[in-house]
């Protein structure tokens, strides 16, 4: 063993009160406002608030963020308070930052804003492409520490799932917080370098398009290749008489598939490498890759075998073609039966295009999961089981950051949420290391009065208003929270 | 440096807060009059109080010379065995924020709550409802406070609250005749409210928790595990004990100690006894 000697982290003393307190490094001060930050003073990030009714602007009156702000306060504007910058109560037990109360509709509700410190959490990542990022169950690492892995192939989609308490808490230091570190990069909108074992170097970035292997996706498919031949065979048929479209999950040939018998076209004896699946649809054509459709095909001949001499004919057309239609070549057979690079027609290109054109465009969705069915609920009541029931039972409406969250089923509250709906920079860290995330549970005033919530320490909405609060527009895909509880409860049962 | 932060809360009570103070202030009569001067003597209470920080923190120490500082210390020196300043020190600011109130404006009843200690005003024939909830939301019990009584000071002290505490109640309150005084009583008895060396209760040193805290090396409870009904019971009566005890010195009103689900009410002093709920 070697003896490292200890180094023991700077306190800083804080200066934002007379009671100057020294804070150590990942702890707040007597006031729970201000807190040690890697050797500086951070005040807790700014209550983010929602405002609803009126353009708001983005406000933070703080350092390089200030912007102009004409003073203006909420005038009569409805407002939800979200847990973004709410800061936590520890221990659990003491009632959440903000316990909000205002009337909506003539309703007296309740709004529990806490920030929840997850170490059960993680994200599932979905990445728009078709190109092989590494097989099911291989390892993604960031800076060589694993932080999750690959999980199933989707419709023209790769899932990761990272994170999760193994990585963060289960395994080495280092583990956990190089994990810690991309989940909240991640949930909070920037780009993260990812390798996949045995597979690609993926960059993630939520609501931008994936870069692999150094190449940015652009187009997520249209559908398999069978898909496409389905789709676009009528417009085909007319002006080519076999088309393939190269893809690794199944490539399709026109001819032989249904779409192509039901438009009477004549078999064309082209044929392909591969394992047939049924007329017209085949498997494992080539190697899972980076090149054409998620194959490791570069040239596309390479897939072909000989066709056969008693169907095909010279002067055949052959149109070949990706899932995204951003790769193709036009052939023709010569008198040997051999494909030799021709002249496409402009109509035959326009189709091609046009696989292209349905194409949507390649995306990262970043989805937050995490358990607040923990100890978190006891900040929201002395009851927490009764928090629990009251989600399940409807009566609470759960958001992260104002964005509606998708709660499991069975026990706890675990939930999923995109970040892309969420304000930017709504998580956080602590050292433990965890992800701290913003969590908001609406409920009706009696409601809350009957799962034993936190009374007394309802405060009205115009108390948390103040100068410090950073405002936000609504995201125009997310329902209200008080007008979606409310929509909620009355619909249940 | 911050200011101390004002926000008007519903039925019209004044939220101020400064450092870690939060002060919750409810005025019938002058409101307006009463609120500014709260906020204009709460701006230098925490200076005052650090001017002397370390003289509060110690046990059996020199008289400070602030008039908040001297209300925890005199609050702290009634009492024997361990204690310092800093035990009162909630009640001794809600009470000084009170006295400011009443000085600038004319005022029938008020009340600042500084995380449940709280100084009270009463005059002619305003009343303060007083009721208790445990840990579970459980009704505790209920009081009426009307000007006859000697009350004007009432703290709560206990596992639930925010400061460390020696004894694993898990509340204890006080009425006495001022904030502070409750508050340092309400802090010892909670403290009295203990088992020796019983494995279900966990505790560390106090500087290993909170190093600016006046506690020092001696040990505070962090957790406290599975309890027979014996041993609840045994627990209280240690707390009675002491309660008792201010009793006899005349210190308290009335006191109120829960532990799972076992309470212990003391009536002292012809005060009415905390009524269950």
């Amino acid at each position: 063993m070697i003896e490292t000697a200890r180094v023991k982290p700077e306190k800083i003393r804080c200066d934002a009160c007379p009671v100057m307190c020294f804070i150590a490094e990942g702890k707040a001060g007597a006031c729970d406002r201000y807190a040690n930050h890697a050797g500086e003073l951070v005040r807790l990030d700014p209550l983010t608030v929602i405002e609803r009714g009126a353009p708001a602007v983005a406000f933070l009156d703080q350092g390089e963020n200030a912007q102009d702000w004409d003073g203006d306060i909420l005038q009569g504007k409805r407002t939800f308070v979200t847990a973004v910058g709410a800061g936590t109560t520890y221990p659990d037990y003491k009632p959440a930052p903000f316990i909000v109360s205002q009337e909506v509709d003539g309703a007296d509700m309740v709004t529990v804003v806490t920030e929840g410190i997850y170490s059960y959490c993680g994200v599932k990542v979905k990445i728009d492409t078709d190109r092989f990022i590494g097989h099911e169950r291989a390892v993604v690492r960031v800076k060589g520490e694993a932080i999750g892995h690959v999980m199933t192939s989707e419709y023209g989609s790769k899932m990761l799932s990272l994170g999760g308490v193994e990585h963060l808490t289960g395994s080495t230091k280092a583990e956990g917080r190089v994990t810690c570190d991309a989940l909240m990069n991640l949930c909070n909108r920037e780009a993260v370098t990812l390798q996949v074992d045995d597979g690609a170097e993926v960059v993630v970035q939520a609501g931008h398009a994936p870069i692999i292997n150094d190449v940015r996706e652009k187009l997520m498919r249209v559908g398999c290749g069978s898909a496409a031949i389905g789709m676009f065979a009528k417009q085909w048929e007319p002006h080519v008489d076999e088309v393939i479209v190269v893809d690794d999950h199944i490539t399709g040939v026109l001819t032989e598939h249904e779409a192509g018998k039901q438009l009477d076209m004549r078999p064309s004896g082209i044929k392909i490498q591969g394992r047939r699946s049924t007329p017209g649809r085949y498997f494992q054509v080539a190697e899972p890759g980076t090149g054409w459709g998620g194959t490791d095909v570069e040239d596309p001949l390479t897939i072909l075998k000989p066709a056969d001499a008693k169907k095909a004919w010279a002067g055949l057309r052959l149109l070949m073609v990706s899932t995204t239609g951003e790769q193709w070549a036009y052939y023709e057979l010569d008198e040997d039966l051999v494909p030799q690079p021709a002249e496409i027609s402009e109509t035959l290109r326009i189709s091609a295009d046009r696989i292209a054109e349905n194409c949507e465009p390649s995306l990262c969705s970043v989805l937050f999961m995490g358990g607040a069915g923990g100890s978190l609920r006891a900040g929201v009541t002395e009851n927490p089981v009764r928090l629990t029931r009251s989600v399940k039972d409807a009566l609470t409406y759960v958001s992260c950051g104002g964005a509606e969250a998708y709660v499991w089923p069975g026990g706890g509250i675990t939930v999923m949420v995109d970040v892309m709906e969420m304000p930017t920079n709504s998580f956080g860290y602590v050292p433990t290391p965890a992800l701290v995330a913003p969590i908001e549970f609406t409920m009706r005033r009696e409601d809350y009065d009957a799962l034993g919530g936190h009374m007394e320490h309802i405060k009205d909405v115009s108390s948390v208003l103040t100068s410090e609060v950073r405002k936000v527009e609504p995201v125009a895909t997310q329902p209200d929270p008080h007008q979606a509880q409310r929509n909620k409860r009355e619909g249940r049962g | 440096m911050m200011q101390v932060q004002g926000a008007l809360l519903s039925r019209g009570r004044l939220h101020l807060q400064h450092g870690p103070i939060d002060l919750v202030i409810g005025v019938d009569g002058a409101r307006d009059i009463a609120f500014d001067g709260a906020e204009t003597r709460l701006n230098t209470v925490l200076a005052e109080l650090m001017n002397e920080i370390d003289l509060l923190r110690l046990c059996d120490g020199p008289a400070p010379k602030g008039a908040v500082a001297r209300k925890m210390w005199e609050a702290a020196q009634a009492h024997e065995g361990f204690v310092t300043p800093m035990a009162g020190v909630a009640g001794a600011v809600a009470e000084t924020v009170l006295d400011a109130m009443l000085h600038t404006a004319d005022v029938k009843r008020a009340y600042v709550n500084n995380g449940g200690d709280i100084a009270l005003h009463l005059s002619g024939d305003a009343t303060f409802n007083v009721a208790m909830a445990g840990l579970g939301g459980a009704a505790l019990g209920k009081i009426t406070l009307d000007a006859q009584s000697k009350v004007r000071g009432i703290a709560t002290s206990g596992q639930g609250g925010r400061s460390l505490s020696f004894g694993i109640a898990e509340s204890v309150t006080v009425l006495a005749e001022t904030a502070s005084v409750a508050d340092v009583a309400a802090t010892l008895i909670a403290g009295a409210v203990d088992l020796s060396n019983h494995r279900s209760i966990r505790r560390v040193s106090a500087q290993d928790i909170r190093e600016d805290a006046d506690l020092g090396s001696r040990e505070v409870v962090v957790s406290v595990g599975e309890l027979n009904v014996q041993e609840i019971d045994r627990a209280l009566q240690n707390g009675v004990q002491r309660a008792r005890h201010m009793q006899s010195q005349g210190l308290i009103q009335a006191a109120s100690l829960h532990l799972r689900g076992q309470s212990r009410q003391i009536e002292l002093n012809s005060e009415k006894v905390l009524e269950h709920a």
